[in-house]
């Protein structure tokens, strides 16, 4: 495999792609980035639907965590900052956030001279900053520099048995290579705490793991009732899953068997390398922003019954659980881990997905960036009001 | 060879079929050999790698997935008429 390549940063990381990121800080301005969108086809639009309107701390908290973490993302070169002016995160709020960044930020308000000035505004400073930071040369990116997010989606009774045991091979792959790698979905971990916080690194590792599990345990049952029995389905018993820890490992093992040396809050930066867990939810979109706002520059991502979603900034390498919808979605997978049930080795696989990944590193675009597949919405606690 | 099993860990004492295997056929796997399937093994579904008695915990991607409620010979089919949660007892 060629040496991986990326845009090293002011502050030591390094991106694998180098964006002007266009982002909203709430969904008020969604129109003004949208028409940016328009006109400026290579800037990195990123709309989404929250931004105000709920009040708790938590949410406030999580709110402030994702934007920042987007203009701090290692694969965004510079940004420009859509405001509205009256919104919770607002831009002067947001300031002390996001001003150790390290990289070019322009800031406009819509309040100050409306939708249409500010997105030829916008426009404008868009293009500068692409000229600006588009004679950025790619260096040599060390392996310990390198954070792949794991996550699945749409699942099958197939993706616990090829595509995740596929994608947990190469996070054992990259873990031995220095590389972190990361996991969330806590929903998916119920039934699990005993095996995982067996993995953990210390004691402390193992409490935080067995606490986090039986707080998703609690939220499913209350939120579900008695419907959290069915954890595990009639179907998925037809798939040849015994047990929800049977159901769980195999959602899990796409971190791969190494050890587990940190469990981190959602979207927050791990202190950590080797595999680490996030303690966020299953929804893809919700996981997907705290994966990357927690510094992940890449991710893998399984399905079996078949998702097109990719994530702003982060290339996303979408791998099928089997041949029927790897053939029905061609245009939206990258990798097929149903060769598998056709008689593929298990480290052929694994090797054409780490060459395939190498390939991304330094620049390929993944199937869901060819086709502008991004989904950007993250995770809230409380209702709106 | 064409593999028609996969043993996910090397801790593992179940393999998965990945297609349904007729009864008497032989397992084609990396890291299994000299076994054939005892009865029909559906796809996706778990294969008993040597007899495992009663009591002993069923190892799947290197961990501890359920515990076996009787004795599994090796070749046969596990799944809930013989095993049980480690954690919720039937």
């Amino acid at each position: 495999m060629k040496a991986i390549t990326g845009y090293e940063r002011k502050n030591g990381k390094y991106g694998v792609r180098n964006h002007v990121l266009v982002l909203p800080t709430v969904s008020c301005v969604n129109g003004v980035v949208n028409r940016i969108s328009r006109e400026i086809p290579e800037a990195l639009c990123a709309p989404h639907p929250h931004g105000c309107g709920r009040g708790s701390p938590r949410d406030t908290q999580i709110l402030f965590r994702i934007l920042a973490s987007m203009v701090h993302h290692p694969n965004v070169g510079a940004v420009i900052l859509i405001g509205l002016g009256c919104e919770r995160s607002n831009t002067k709020d947001l300031k002390p956030f996001i001003e150790k960044a390290g990289k070019p930020i322009e800031i406009f308000n819509v309040q100050d001279c409306g939708s249409l000035q500010t997105a030829q505004k916008g426009a404008e400073a868009c293009r500068r900053l692409l000229a600006e930071i588009k004679g950025q040369e790619r260096v040599p990116l060390p392996w310990d520099k390198l954070m792949v997010a794991m996550e699945c989606g749409g699942s099958d009774a197939m993706s616990g048995v090829t595509a995740n045991v596929a994608i947990g091979a190469v996070s054992d792959w990259l873990v031995a290579k220095g590389a972190t790698v990361i996991f969330g979905e806590n929903t998916e971990m119920i039934g699990t705490a005993h095996v995982l916080a067996r993995r953990a690194k210390n004691d402390e590792v193992a409490r935080k793991i067995t606490e986090m599990i039986a707080q998703a345990e609690q939220r499913t049952k209350n939120i579900m009732g008695d419907l959290a029995s069915f954890v595990i389905s009639p179907g998925n018993m037809d798939g040849g899953m015994s047990t929800i820890a049977e159901k769980s490992m195999g959602c899990i093992f796409k971190g791969g068997s190494t050890t587990i040396n940190q469990v981190v809050d959602y979207g927050e930066w791990p202190a950590e390398k080797g595999l680490i867990i996030q303690d966020g939810p299953g929804y893809d979109g919700d996981s997907m922003a705290g994966l990357a706002a927690s510094g992940s520059q890449l991710m893998f991502f399984s399905t079996g019954r078949g998702t097109p979603a990719g994530f702003p900034g982060v290339p996303v390498i979408k791998v099928a659980s089997n041949s029927r919808i790897y053939e029905a979605m061609k245009d939206d997978l990258d990798v097929n881990a149903g060769t598998l049930i056709e008689g593929k080795p298990l480290e052929e696989l694994r090797n054409e997905m780490i060459a395939l990944m190498g390939r991304v590193i330094n620049g390929e675009k993944t199937k869901a960036e060819l086709n502008g597949m991004d989904v950007f919405t993250f995770m809230t606690v409380h209702p709106p009001f | 060879m064409k593999e028609n099993a996969l043993l996910i860990h090397p801790r593992d004492n179940v393999a998965v079929a990945l297609k349904n295997l007729a009864a008497g056929e032989k397992v084609k796997a990396r890291g299994i050999e000299g076994l054939a399937v005892l009865q029909e093994i559906p796809a996706s579904h778990k294969i008993a790698l040597r007899d495992i008695p009663a009591g002993e915990e069923i190892i799947k991607y290197g961990e501890i997935v359920a515990v076996c409620t009787r004795d599994i010979k090796k070749g046969e089919w596990v799944h809930t008429h013989n095993l049980e949660s480690k954690r919720w007892k039937k």
